[in-house]
Parts: C-alpha cells; structure tokens; sequence
C-alpha cells in the first residue's frame, strides 16, 4: 500500500466526499435529541426606528408554543461591547439581538418564537403584533460619498492594513505621464449564500454546560463569544461543526442564530435548534457596495510612473468593517509616485463581513481593467505591459516577496491559453455573430499565517491520531491535514485520522483568509514532528536498541519503521516502542508564525487568469467560453483539492462579473431578491471550458511547508479578465458589476 | 403559513363541490408555485384541494380537429419530451424546456403554468405594498427596482410581469383552454384567458373562483416546420426572461402565409400583436421585414427607470428569432442563439 512518494503533492480525492453525496454527513441543523424545540426568528420589516409595541399574546396562547424572547422578556447578559466581539469583529460596537427596542437595519432580529416544531414556531411568528415607529434611513452608497470618512483603526487592521502612505508626487507624475488610463468602478452587494442554512442546535447539558452544533468557520470563536455572552466557563461551552456546507466567510462571526439558541436552551433548559431560512440569510454580513477611481500614467516604454487608487466603501452604522481594497497594486506594479485613499460611508445596513478575496477580488477589478485600458493606450500587449511592470520585490512596503513566480503564470498560462492567436484589435475577432474576445488579468492575495496548536497521539495499536479544532468549510482540510500527519510520521493514509471541528480539541483561528493550511498545517506538521522525535528517544531508550547512537536526522519513518539510513537493517518498529511504553505516546504543540523572519518579507500567492467570451452582436448575451488560470501559491499539497479551490473561485469570478447582485430598494431600504432563484449564481448551462496551472514554486520562508493557500486566489482575477476580455470582444469597457447583457445592446 | 385543510378529490365535480364548500381555498397540482407563496405568507388558504388523483386528464391526446388535447395534470416535463409534441409543435417543447428546471419541470402541470404568479420582487415582500397581494396597498415596483418588469399594457396599478414559458409558445399557438365550473363546462380563447392588470391586478387571469382547467387544446397547425424560442435573460438557465420570442411560421415559397410571435417578459400575459403578424403575410422572411413587424409589436411600450432597454431587446430579439425560425435545426437543446 504504502509508495516510497511522500503524500504531500499527490492528488488524493477528499476522505469525506462519500458522506456528502450520500447524504450521510450531518450538519448543525441535523442533530436531533428527544425533547428539541425549534426557534424561529422574526424580523424587523422596517430599516431603522425604534419597535413602540411587540405583543406576543396571541402567539405565546397557541398550544405548542413554548417562549416568545423579545427585548423584553430576554435574560440579562454580558455589558460590555468587547465581550459581544469576536476573532472577525471590526472597530466598533458588535450588533447585540434583542438587546433594545431600537431597529438599526432592515432584517434585524427582533424576537424568537421557541415551539414544539418548527412549523408552528413559524405559524406563531405570524401571529405576533409588531408596532414601529419609523425613523428615516440612507442605504444607498452612491448617494452619500459626500459622508465618506477615514476607517477608524483597530486589532482587525493588523490582517487588513489601511493603504500604505503616499509616495513621491502623484499628481505630478501623472499630469506628465506620457499615456494615461483611469476609470470608476462600482460594485453592488453581494451575499454569501452558502448551501447550507444557518443553523445552531444547542444542546442543554445541565449545570451551565452546553453541547452546540454551530454553522461556523470556527468552533473557538463560537465557543468565545457564547462563553463571553453567557458567563459561561469556556470548558462548559463545546461548539462542534463536524460538516460545513459552504462558508465563504459567512461564517467568520457567531451569527445571530448562535445567540438565539443558546439564550432559549439556557433559559427553558432544553434543546434548542433555530435554522434560518434562505431570506433570512440576507439579514446578516454581505460584501459591501464600493466605488473605486483609478488613475494610472505610464512614459512612452510603459513603465507606469503614477498610481492613484481611492475606494469608498459602505459600513454600518455601528462598526468599521474595512478590507484591503487599494493596497494591491503598488505590490504589482512598482511606481514612484502613489497616491492609495479608502474611505467609509456608515450607511443604515448590517456590517459587512469578509467574503471569498474580500477587497482583493473589488479592487483586482479597478486595477487590472485599469492596466488593460493603458495597454491600449500604449499599443502594448497586455501581458507585455505587466512584464514591463513586474515587481520584483514588493515596492509598496519596500520588501521583498519570499517567493514569486508569477512571470511564470503570465508565460505557462499564455502558451496553454493560446493567448498569441489574439488580434489585439477590438471587435477584431468573431465566430457568426458572435464576437470574440480574449482577456486576462493578473491576482494577487497576501499569504498570511496565524498561530495555532494541535495534538498528535500514537495509539497502542500504531495508528496516529491528529487534532485541531479548525473546522473544514468544504475546501478538503480534513484531507490535507491527514496527509500532513501522515508524511511527518510515514505512515500510509489508512493507519492516520484527523478530528476537528470541535472547540475541545487544540486552538485554531477561525478558517478564512487562505491561511488554514500554512496555520493548522504547521501545527499538525510541528505536532508530528515533536511526536517523531519522542518516538525516536524512545526507540533510543529500548535495551540494546539497534539505533544507538544514531541521530534523527539520519533515520527514516516509514511504514510503522524508524529505519536507519546508512544501514537500512537497523530499524526499530512503534510496535516495539508501544509495547514498552504501555500506553499512548502523545504530543501537543503550537506552532507560530516567525514573525521576526516574516516580517521582512511580503508574501503572497499570484494568478494569472486568461477568459475568452463570446458576445451575441446583437443581443448582447456574454458566455465565458473558455477559461484558463495560472497559479503560484508555494507547494501545493493536494493537487486535486487544490484545483477544486482555484475552479471555485473561477466560477464565482463569472459570477461576480456577470451574474451575482443583491438587489436594493433605497427607498425601502431593503434586499428584494434574498432567495436562490432570484440571486443569480451560475448555472451549469453558464460554465464551459475550464483549466487551471499551478507553476511550481519554491518558498523556503513562509513556513516549514512552503504553501501558501489557495482558497481566495482563483477569484481575484477572473472579473477582471472578463471584463478585459469584453472589452476586446465589443470595444465596450463596462466598469459596473455585473456586467448585465444588455448593457452591451 | 397558517394552518389548512388538505382534503383529496377523486373527480372534478367533487373538486368544485370542495372548493365552494370552504371560502379561501384553492385547487393544487404540482404545487410548485403555490406551496412557495403558502411558506413565504402571500397566499392564505383556509383548505387546499388536491386534484392530482383526478383521473382523465393525464394523458395527451388527439382532439376531433385535427389537433391535440393536452390534459390539465400532464406535467410540464411529459409534455415537452412527448413524441406528438416535439413532432408537431416543437416550438411548444422548446419553451417548456426554457423554463424552471428539470426538477420544477418533473413536478408543474400544464394546468398550474397557465397559473403561476409573477415573480415580481415586490408581490414576494409581503411587507412592501403591492396592489396584486394586497388590493390598494399601492405598486413598489412603479418607482422601484424595475429592471424585471412590463413594459406593455401596464396600469398605475401594476407592471408585473406574467412569467411562463410555456404558455407564450400556447399563445402563439392559438390553445383553447377548457374548464370545467360549477356552472358547467366552457372554453376560452389562449388570448382571451390572462388579464391586463388595469386596476384590478389581483386578478391575473378570467377563471372564476370554483372554475377548474381540465385540458387545453392544441389547434392543428403547429408550425414545426419554421418554428423558434427565444429567451433572454440574466443567466442560461433557471432564470425568468427578461424577453422571450415565439415564433412561427408558414411559409409559401419565398413568402411568409401565416407569421405567429408572441413575447414574453413585457406584459401581464403572453404579448402578441396581430396588426404585426398581418404586416408579414405574403411578405418574405427577411431582418427588414420583421424589423417592421417588431417596430409594430413595441409601439406604445411605456418604460421605467430601470427597463428603458427591454424596448430595443425586444426588437433584436423579434428579428433574431424571425431569421432562427427559417432554420429550426440550429436549435439545439440549450444552445445560444445562432445566426
């Protein structure tokens, strides 16, 4: 079974895969105990104002009906507002449900009806009579720019750091550029929607302690706010999330239904599970609307001299969300003269909260059209432009990049694309009616890596076990993992299981940013590691042992062995080593990011994406016939997954240029289209000819496995790419996303 | 959703008898609008009758003239791949299959089609106003988000939008629906079954309350020779048209005998116009002429904020699927639209 290959590069299929598509894998919403009562969530039908009168008679009289919780009636909790925060929250005050009569956004939870089932909870929802008195309300970002302020700076800064300070004298250098390229950009809301609903089952243990089934891309951080909350002992409060259906970010903070749940299973000492519906998920987080300028100058050979990247953003009315937005392209393009702003506009909604590349994949588009349209101006290919322009270290911070092959993307992606059969004339290319356009676009998203534990245990019967509390939110993190553990101890896949998902098992952060493998991975790997030496002292300690005087660089694990290398007839077997030691052999150990090291280094993984669409002449109607991305994130420690991630995100890329928006009624101040059928994402009959590269790569810096991540990377610069490659096709260039069809009419 | 009786009819007179027996009640097929509106508290029902154990009104089957009758509880996805249908009245299959998706197909009824509700946002917001959900509330969709919305024969009152696929290709066809009433049997014209919102909204379409479709008739022209669906919209599939095209022709050598076009997406119900379809008799199937016919079509269009671009889309769209009609074999299943 076992192959000399290590596992680590080999595209094995995700362990878990059977129980998904049999069904068999349960989520939160899926635990079911004698006794569950099920919440239901009402909420507010107006933007902003305050709640006069909530009665609650008609509901609570029904038999069946258990509680109706409002800001009434709730429990008396935690004060302070750092005690509501989380690992994701921004600067701010984090939104409290049922916590005053106040309505602060459209969709706000406003009460929960606790009942026998979920659909009399729903029924009994109905039937409460809510009284408001309304308050006027701005959502719209456009109308308000004239509000745009500084972010206020806070912990969540240090993962998304404000743009870097001007340098050298933008307006200058860009009056006396030789060719020049600007645009404005705007981007509208979009929601996460993952498959799965959110959904908490908590389950009252007794004497302050709970079990909870959590929707979450993190059980410690679920695990700390309900504690917090609560004032509960975090030893009292398991979170679980074996299965995750999709998070996207969306499940980077405790939602409301979290709260919801266990606030019922504490005060009627029950289980209690509240799941929200499809539209109910449009009530919380979003990435938010932005506009963006740019303004790029180029001299006569196209080394771009002036940069200039402002982005206004929409916030809530009660923290800063802020994501990194117009950082990017002075780490891609080193210009003297740069001028990056990024403004705020509090606005009457719910925070934004990270989603798939937040900020990467909005201001990717400004910057990678805006490089397109100076190609044009300079009569220079657009990969030409960027080769012209390639940072070879990161000049926006004056560092230099720990690893970056992305010339070799712009050249492995080109030749596999068939890039040079493009005339680089608009409207210059066409199959019947159908005009044909080739773009691309570069992508960039900064590899970053948190501190995290895990737990390594060889059992009596020689298999391993590992163990993080980091959930897997569909991206093969079970799978990776296990192969990590397994090549650290050289042991076949079968003789190795990974748990996680569960806030007793060893710290991890939240899974988000790209940062799960090079965070829980070095654990595992530091875990393994620490644990492969306490089996090598011990093989060392056995009576007579043949590895005597050998040292653990010159041995080999392999098989259950610990092998010699000089002399392969030396070995001892854990076999031996167990029988003596009686018992488990266990380590735990915490593995942090080098700070000291890294920070001398800008690290990031980079793309290349290269799209030809297609554009009926005469309808307008775009399909992205083909696709092709190149990437270059460090080792890739499982092809397979790996690919699905980049395919992921190139899907999502069509869809946020051509499909996805949440549609917004200003004057109403709400979502009109919070449901899957309204909500364009791609269909099957919208996807076609898809292909990615990972160039390899080389990163002996970033940590002990030279990876960089791969979650956000495939859909930075798909949008663009489309975009660019509209513009070829049409000689339309559509700044506003999605680009509708019939825009191009 | 309240709660409701559920109760089984075994024929159409029990159905009828059923439904005057509870105010507030309706008929249910396929359910799959229906059960949606019942979740999301548009629709109210005090009993829902089930009449999909009715029997008598599965199958399809040939009429005395010449033509096919399509029974009411056939579901959408037997018809479309039904042998008669794709051989005689493919542009009938095609726009069946342009619409929801297999599974939603597998479930809808050609009776229920005829019948869903819009799919504007703002009669699915029950905490928006909205004239059609709640008489006199007044129209969000007027000075809101109306991208989706009509553009012909709207009202002050309302500019939903009907959405079926199938039934633009049943208007273009010329179906006769029968129903069956409490005061006995009587058949409607395709064109003559759907309403115009005017300032009664609420009313989508001219069934009294206690009337049951049983079948719809297909006359015998079909058009399967020159024949085409088109249908635009904000992704290639499960999407609602922004415009769609059925178009069917009889030709005669080089000229056009009979031109049939009905449009989807502009109006309260099926939109066709027969000063249009008159203009193309004994004229030959060219862009020019049916540039004409789609000028004709659109005139009167009245635009909003957000669907000023609906106009030249349905033009484009009436000349592209005018010309793919003279060549039905370019149409294959989910394709684009082609030269």
């Amino acid at each position: 079974m076992m192959s000399d290959q290590p596992l680590i590069g080999q595209p094995i299929s995700r362990l878990e895969g059977h129980l998904k598509v049999t069904g068999t894998a349960k989520y939160a919403g899926e635990y079911n105990v004698p006794g569950l009562l099920y919440g239901y969530v009402i909420n507010s039908t107006i933007t902003k104002g305050k709640i006069s009168s909530i009665n609650t008679k008609i509901a609570k009289a029904l038999p069946g009906v258990i509680e109706v919780f409002t800001h009434e009636n709730r429990p008396s909790l935690a004060w302070f507002d750092m005690q509501y925060s989380d690992m994701d929250a921004p600067p701010g005050s984090p939104f409290r449900p049922l916590h005053t009569a106040d309505i602060k956004y459209n969709g706000q939870p406003i009460a929960l009806v606790v009942a026998e089932t979920f659909e009399l909870a729903r029924y009994a929802a109905s039937c409460v009579e809510i009284k408001y008195t309304e308050e006027p309300f701005s959502t719209d970002l456009k109308e308000n720019i004239d509000k745009a302020r500084a972010p206020q700076p806070g912990l969540a800064t240090f993962l998304k750091p404000l743009p870097p300070k001007p340098k050298g004298d933008f307006e200058k250098a860009y009056n006396d550029s030789f060719a020049k390229a600007s645009g404005e950009f705007y981007h509208g809301t979009e929601h996460h929607n993952p498959l799965e609903l959110f959904s908490t089952t908590t389950i009252y243990e007794g004497q302050g302690k709970l079990t909870i089934y959590d929707k979450t891309q993190g059980t410690i951080n679920s695990q700390l706010y309900v504690g917090n909350i609560f004032g509960l002992h975090f030893k009292d409060v398991r979170v679980i999330a074996p299965y995750v259906g999709g998070g996207f970010g969306s499940g980077l903070r405790p939602q409301y239904q979290l709260f919801l749940s266990v606030m019922a299973a504490l005060e009627l000492k029950r289980p209690v599970r509240v799941t929200l519906e499809r539209n109910q998920m449009y009530t919380f987080g979003h990435r938010p609307p932005t506009i963006q300028n740019t303004r790029f100058g180029a001299d006569a050979n196209g080394k771009i001299t002036a940069l200039n990247h402002s982005a206004i953003a929409e916030t809530s009315q009660f923290e800063d969300y802020t994501e990194v937005v117009v950082n990017w392209s002075n780490m891609l393009y080193p210009a003297e003269n740069t001028l990056m702003e990024y403004k705020l506009v509090p606005l009457d909604v719910y925070s934004p909260l990270d989603m798939r590349a937040p900020g990467g994949s909005t201001g990717s588009h400004a910057i990678e059209s805006t490089m397109d349209e100076l190609a044009y101006k300079l009569n220079i290919d657009p990969i030409e432009l960027r080769l012209i322009n390639y940072a070879e270290t990161d000049t926006s911070v004056g560092r230099p990049y720990s690893s970056k092959e992305l010339r070799q993307c712009f050249i492995q992606g080109a030749e596999k694309f068939g890039w040079s059969n493009r005339n680089p004339e608009p409207r210059s290319m066409r199959r019947g009616n159908k005009l044909v356009g080739y773009g691309m676009a570069t992508g960039i998203w900064e590899s970053m890596q948190l501190p995290a534990r895990a737990e390594a245990i060889l059992t009596k019967e020689g298999k391993l076990l590992v163990s993080s509390a980091v959930t897997d939110i569909g991206t093969g993190t079970l799978t990776v993992m296990t192969q990590i553990a397994a090549d650290e101890l050289g042991l076949p896949l079968a003789d190795v299981t990974f748990s996680y998902g569960d806030s007793k098992m060893p710290f991890a952060p939240i899974q988000g940013g790209s940062f799960t493998v090079s965070t829980v991975g070095s654990a595992i790997k530091a875990a393994g590691k620490a644990l492969r030496k306490k089996l090598f002292k011990k093989a060392k300690d056995i009576k007579n042992s043949p590895l005597k005087g050998t040292d653990l660089e010159d041995v080999v694990f392999k098989n259950g062995d610990i092998i010699s290398k000089n002399n392969p007839a030396l070995r001892v077997s854990f076999q031996d080593i167990l029988a003596l030691n009686k018992g488990a052999i266990k380590t735990t150990n915490t593995s942090l990011p080098k700070a000291f090291k890294l920070k001398k280094y800008s690290r990031a993984a980079h793309s290349a994406a290269f799209v030809e669409v297609e554009v009926d002449e005469q309808l307008g109607v775009v399909t992205v016939t083909r696709s092709l991305t190149a990437v270059a994130a460090g080792n890739i420690i499982n092809p397979k997954t790996a690919r699905s991630q980049i395919l992921g995100g190139m899907v999502w890329g069509i869809s946020k240029a051509l499909r996805e928006e949440t549609i917004t009624d200003y004057k109403l101040g709400k979502y009109m289209n919070q449901n899957l059928a309204e909500y364009h994402i791609p269909v099957h009959a919208d996807l076609h000819d898809m292909d990615v590269i990972f160039v390899e790569e080389k990163d002996e810096i970033i940590n002990e496995l030279g990876s960089k991540g791969v979650g956000e990377i495939g859909i930075v610069g798909m949008p663009p790419a489309i975009a660019n490659a509209i513009f070829h096709a049409t000689g339309k260039r559509i700044n506003q996303f999605p680009i509708h069809f019939d825009s191009l009419l | 959703m309240n709660n409701f009786n559920y109760t089984k009819a075994q024929n159409v007179e029990e159905a009828i008898s059923l439904i005057r027996a509870t105010e507030g009640s309706q008929f249910v097929a396929g359910g799959t609008n229906l059960i949606d509106l019942l979740k999301y508290n548009i629709t109210q029902v005090d009993a829902l009758v089930d009449v999909n154990h009715i029997a008598g009104y599965h199958t399809i089957e040939e009429n005395q003239e010449n033509g096919l009758r399509l029974g009411a509880l056939v579901t959408n996805a037997d018809t479309a791949y039904h042998p008669l249908i794709e051989e005689r009245y493919p542009v009938l299959s095609k726009a069946i299959l342009a619409g929801a998706s297999a599974q939603i197909r597998n479930m809808a009824t050609n009776g229920g089609n005829l019948l869903q509700r819009t799919r504007c946002y703002y009669f699915y917001d029950v905490h928006t106003p909205c004239n059609k959900r709640e008489p006199g509330s007044g129209c969000s969709a007027i000075k809101g988000y109306n991208r989706i919305m009509a553009i012909m024969g709207t009202s002050e009152s309302c500019i939903a939008v009907f959405p079926s696929d199938m039934c633009v290709a049943l208007a273009a066809l010329d179906a006769v629906v029968h129903i069956s009433g409490p005061e006995g049997e009587r058949s409607l014209a395709f064109a003559d079954f759907h309403r115009l919102p005017g300032d009664t909204p609420y009313l989508d379409n001219n069934l009294e309350y206690g009337e049951i479709i049983t079948s719809i008739d297909l006359p015998a022209k079909g058009f399967s020779t020159n024949y085409s669906y088109l249908k635009l919209r904000d992704r290639s599939s499960y999407a609602f048209a922004l415009v769609s095209v059925a178009t069917g022709l009889e030709l005669e050598g080089d000229l056009i005998k009979v031109a049939r076009i009905a449009l989807g997406g502009l109006a309260h119900k099926p939109w066709r116009v027969k000063e249009a379809e008159d203009f193309l008799r004994d004229k030959t199937p060219t862009v020019e002429n049916f540039a004409v016919a789609a000028d004709i079509i659109l005139q009167g269009a009245k635009v909003y904020q957000y669907n000023s671009f609906k106009v030249e889309l349905a033009k484009r769209a009436i000349i592209r699927n005018g010309i793919m009609a003279l060549h039905p074999e370019s149409q294959l299943p989910g394709a684009q639209p082609s030269a």
